[in-house]
C-alpha cells in the first residue's frame, strides 16, 4: 500500500518535537534568571542582552517563556497522563464489570460531564487554592471523564472479538485481559484524545493561571505572563506577544498532530 | 410528544447531580471556608461566630436538606462580600451573559459558514487551504490573546469599537468575536468535511445529471443534508459558550456572571461562588437538552433510537 501523504502529522510533530527541545533544553541555554528583577529595564523593548524584551518588573521575557514553557507543557502532559491512566482504568474496568456497575460508574462521568469542564476546574482551583499540585488536581479531576468513556466503549466492542474470547477461554483474568489484550487495541484512539488533550490542556492552564487561579507569581507560566502583561498592553504590547504566540504555536502543533494521528488511525475526534 | 417526556425526565437525576456535585465541592473538599475567609490569624470566637451564621456548625446531612429546602424555593443564601441575596445577584448579571453568549454564538455561525462552503465546494483548492489554514489559527488563537490583540487593532488603533464594557450592539461585536472564534473554526472544519462528502453522494450526482450546476445543487439538494452533523455539533459546543464568557467577560469587563464569580473567588465569598458555579452549570444542562430537541426536530430518525 502507498503510503498516502499526511502533512499534518508531519508539521505536528515538528512544531511538537521544537517546543518539547525548547522546553527541555531552553532554560539550560539561555542562563538569564527568570526571577532576577532589574526595575531600571522595566517593560524594556527587545535589544541583544534581552532578546524579547522585559517585563514591567524588568525580568528577561525570554528567559521566562522558556520556564513557563517548562510549566505549561508539564502541567498539561503531567494531567493528560494522570486523567488517561485513571479513565482508562475505570472505563475498562467498568466494561468488562458490565452490569450494575457499569451503570453506576457511566452515571456518575455523565454527572462530571453535566459540568461544563473549565468551570469545574475553576471552582476546584478556588477551593484548593492557588499552587503547582493544585492545579494538577484541579484540572485532572475532570480529564479523566473522557478517557473513560472512551475506553469504555472500545473495550465493549473489542470484547466480542475472538483473540478476546481465545485469552479468557485459556483462564486470563480480567486485569491481564484488560492490561495485555484490550488496551493495546485502544491505543490508537487513546493517542489522538490525549494529543487533543494536551493543547486543551495548554489553554485550560493558561485560563486558569489568567484568572489568578492557576500557577502563582512569581513562577512563570505562559498563561500569568499573558495576565500580568495584560495592564501594559497599550505601551508594551511585547508582554503580551510572546505567551500568546507560545501558547497558539504549541496548541497549533499538537492540534495539527492529533489531526493527523486521527488520520492515519481513522478515527477520532 | 414521548420523546420529549423522556428527555425532560432523563433531565432530573443529571440535575440533582449537579446540585449535589456543586454542593459537595464546597462542603467536602479539604480546607476551611471560614479560616479561608477571615484568615489564618483570625481569632477562634470570630471563626465560630461566622461558622453558625453559615451554617456550617450543623451536620452536613442537614446543611444538605436545607440547601436543596432553600434551592426549591430560588433562595441561594446570602453573599458575604455584598450583603445580598445571592439570587438577586445572580439575576442582576445574567442576562448579561446570555447576551454575550448568544451574540458570540451568532459571530461563530457568520465566520464559519462562509469559511466551510468555499472549503468544501473545492477541496484542496486555494480557496479550502486558506480557509481552514484561516480555521486551524481560529483553535489554536487562545480566546485570552484574541481579546486582548482585537482591541489593540480595533479599539486603539482604528478607533471603531469601543474598549471595554457593556452598552449597545457597538460594545457587543469585539467580545462576540473573541468568544465566538474557535467555535467557529470548529464548526467551518465540520461543514467542509460534511460537504466533501455530501458532494461524492449519489443523490448530488443524479441532481448534476439532471442539468443543475454545481452551486444550485450544492443550495437545493446537498447543503440541507450536510446541516445535520453541524447542527449536533454546534449543539454539543454552545454549552462551552457560557463557559468562555468567563474569561471574555473578564478582559472586556464586562458585567457578567463570569466576573460575578472571579470577584466572589477572590473575595473568598463562597455562598455566592456556590451559587454562579450552580447557575452555570444548570444551564449548560438545559442547553445540551435543548439541543437535542432541536436535533430531534430536524432528524426524526433520533426521536426512534433507543
Amino acid at each position: 500500500m502507498k503510503p498516502r501523504r499526511n502533512p499534518s502529522l508531519i508539521a505536528g510533530g515538528a512544531i511538537v518535537a521544537l517546543i518539547a527541545a525548547v522546553a527541555i533544553f531552553g532554560p539550560a541555554l539561555n542562563r538569564t534568571d527568570p526571577l532576577a528583577i532589574d526595575l531600571g529595564l522595566s517593560l524594556a523593548g527587545p535589544s541583544p542582552a534581552h532578546p524579547l524584551g522585559c517585563d514591567s518588573l524588568g525580568r528577561d521575557i525570554l528567559a521566562r517563556i522558556l520556564a513557563g514553557a517548562r510549566v505549561s507543557l508539564g502541567v498539561a502532559i503531567v494531567v493528560v497522563a494522570v486523567s488517561m491512566a485513571i479513565g482508562a482504568f475505570v472505563g475498562g474496568a467498568a466494561a468488562l464489570a458490565g452490569g450494575r456497575v457499569d451503570g453506576l460508574v457511566m452515571r456518575a462521568v455523565d454527572i462530571v460531564l453535566a459540568f461544563p469542564g473549565i468551570l469545574l476546574a475553576i471552582a476546584l482551583a478556588a477551593i484548593l487554592g492557588p499552587g503547582l499540585a493544585d492545579l494538577v488536581v484541579a484540572l485532572g479531576a475532570i480529564g479523566w471523564t473522557g478517557y473513560a468513556r472512551l475506553v469504555r466503549g472500545e473495550v465493549l466492542s473489542l470484547r466480542e472479538r475472538e483473540y478476546v474470547e481465545a485469552a479468557r477461554a485459556l483462564g486470563a483474568r480480567p486485569a491481564r485481559l484488560l492490561w495485555r489484550h484490550l488496551l493495546p487495541g485502544v491505543a490508537g484512539p487513546l493517542a489522538v484524545q490525549a494529543t487533543f488533550g494536551v493543547g486543551g490542556l495548554i489553554i485550560a492552564e493558561a485560563a486558569l493561571s489568567f484568572l489568578g487561579l492557576g500557577v502563582p507569581p512569581p513562577a512563570a507560566s505562559w498563561g500569568n505572563m499573558l495576565d500580568s502583561g495584560r495592564a501594559f498592553i497599550l505601551i508594551a504590547p511585547h508582554l503580551t506577544t510572546a505567551p500568546g504566540v507560545a501558547i497558539g504555536l504549541s496548541v497549533l502543533g499538537f492540534n495539527l498532530l492529533g489531526d493527523g494521528l486521527a488520520q492515519r488511525f481513522g478515527r477520532g475526534r | 410528544m414521548r420523546y420529549f417526556a423522556r428527555r425532560l425526565m432523563a433531565l432530573v437525576p443529571v440535575a440533582l447531580g449537579v446540585v449535589t456535585l456543586t454542593f459537595a465541592l464546597i462542603h467536602l473538599v479539604p480546607g476551611d471556608p471560614v479560616v479561608a475567609m477571615l484568615g489564618d490569624y483570625a481569632a477562634p470566637a470570630d471563626v465560630q461566630a461566622l461558622r453558625h451564621e453559615l451554617g456550617l456548625d450543623q451536620p452536613l446531612w442537614r446543611q444538605y436538606v436545607l440547601f436543596l429546602y432553600g434551592l426549591a424555593h430560588g433562595d441561594l443564601g446570602e453573599s458575604i462580600s455584598q450583603r445580598a441575596s445571592v439570587a438577586r445577584l445572580i439575576r442582576e448579571r445574567y442576562p448579561a451573559t446570555v447576551e454575550l453568549a448568544l451574540a458570540g454564538l451568532a459571530a461563530a455561525i457568520l465566520i464559519a459558514f462562509p469559511l466551510g462552503l468555499i472549503a468544501g465546494a473545492d477541496p484542496g483548492g486555494p480557496g479550502d487551504l486558506g480557509a481552514m489554514g484561516f480555521a486551524i489559527l481560529g483553535i489554536s488563537v487562545p480566546h485570552l490573546y484574541l481579546g486582548p490583540l482585537l482591541m489593540i487593532v480595533f479599539s486603539l488603533d482604528l478607533g471603531w469599537l469601543p474598549l471595554t464594557g457593556r452598552g449597545g450592539f457597538a460594545h457587543l461585536i469585539l467580545p462576540a468575536f473573541t468568544l465566538g472564534a474557535a467555535l467557529a473554526a470548529i464548526l467551518a472544519r465540520m461543514l467542509r468535511q460534511s460537504l466533501v462528502e455530501v458532494i461524492g453522494a449519489d443523490y448530488m450526482r443524479t441532481a448534476r445529471a439532471k442539468g443543475l450546476g454545481p452551486v444550485r445543487a450544492l443550495f437545493r439538494h446537498g447543503l440541507r443534508n450536510a446541516l445535520t452533523p453541524v447542527v449536533t455539533l454546534l449543539g454539543l459546543e454552545a454549552g462551552a459558550l457560557l463557559t468562555g464568557s468567563i474569561v471574555t467577560e473578564i478582559i472586556f469587563s464586562w458585567p457578567g456572571l463570569g466576573r460575578l464569580m472571579i470577584a466572589a473567588i477572590n473575595n473568598r465569598d463562597y455562598p455566592l461562588v456556590q451559587g454562579c458555579v450552580l447557575v452555570f452549570a444548570l444551564s449548560y444542562v438545559v442547553v445540551n437538552l435543548l439541543t437535542d430537541l432541536l436535533y430531534s426536530a430536524i432528524d426524526p430518525r433520533v426521536r426512534l433510537a433507543r
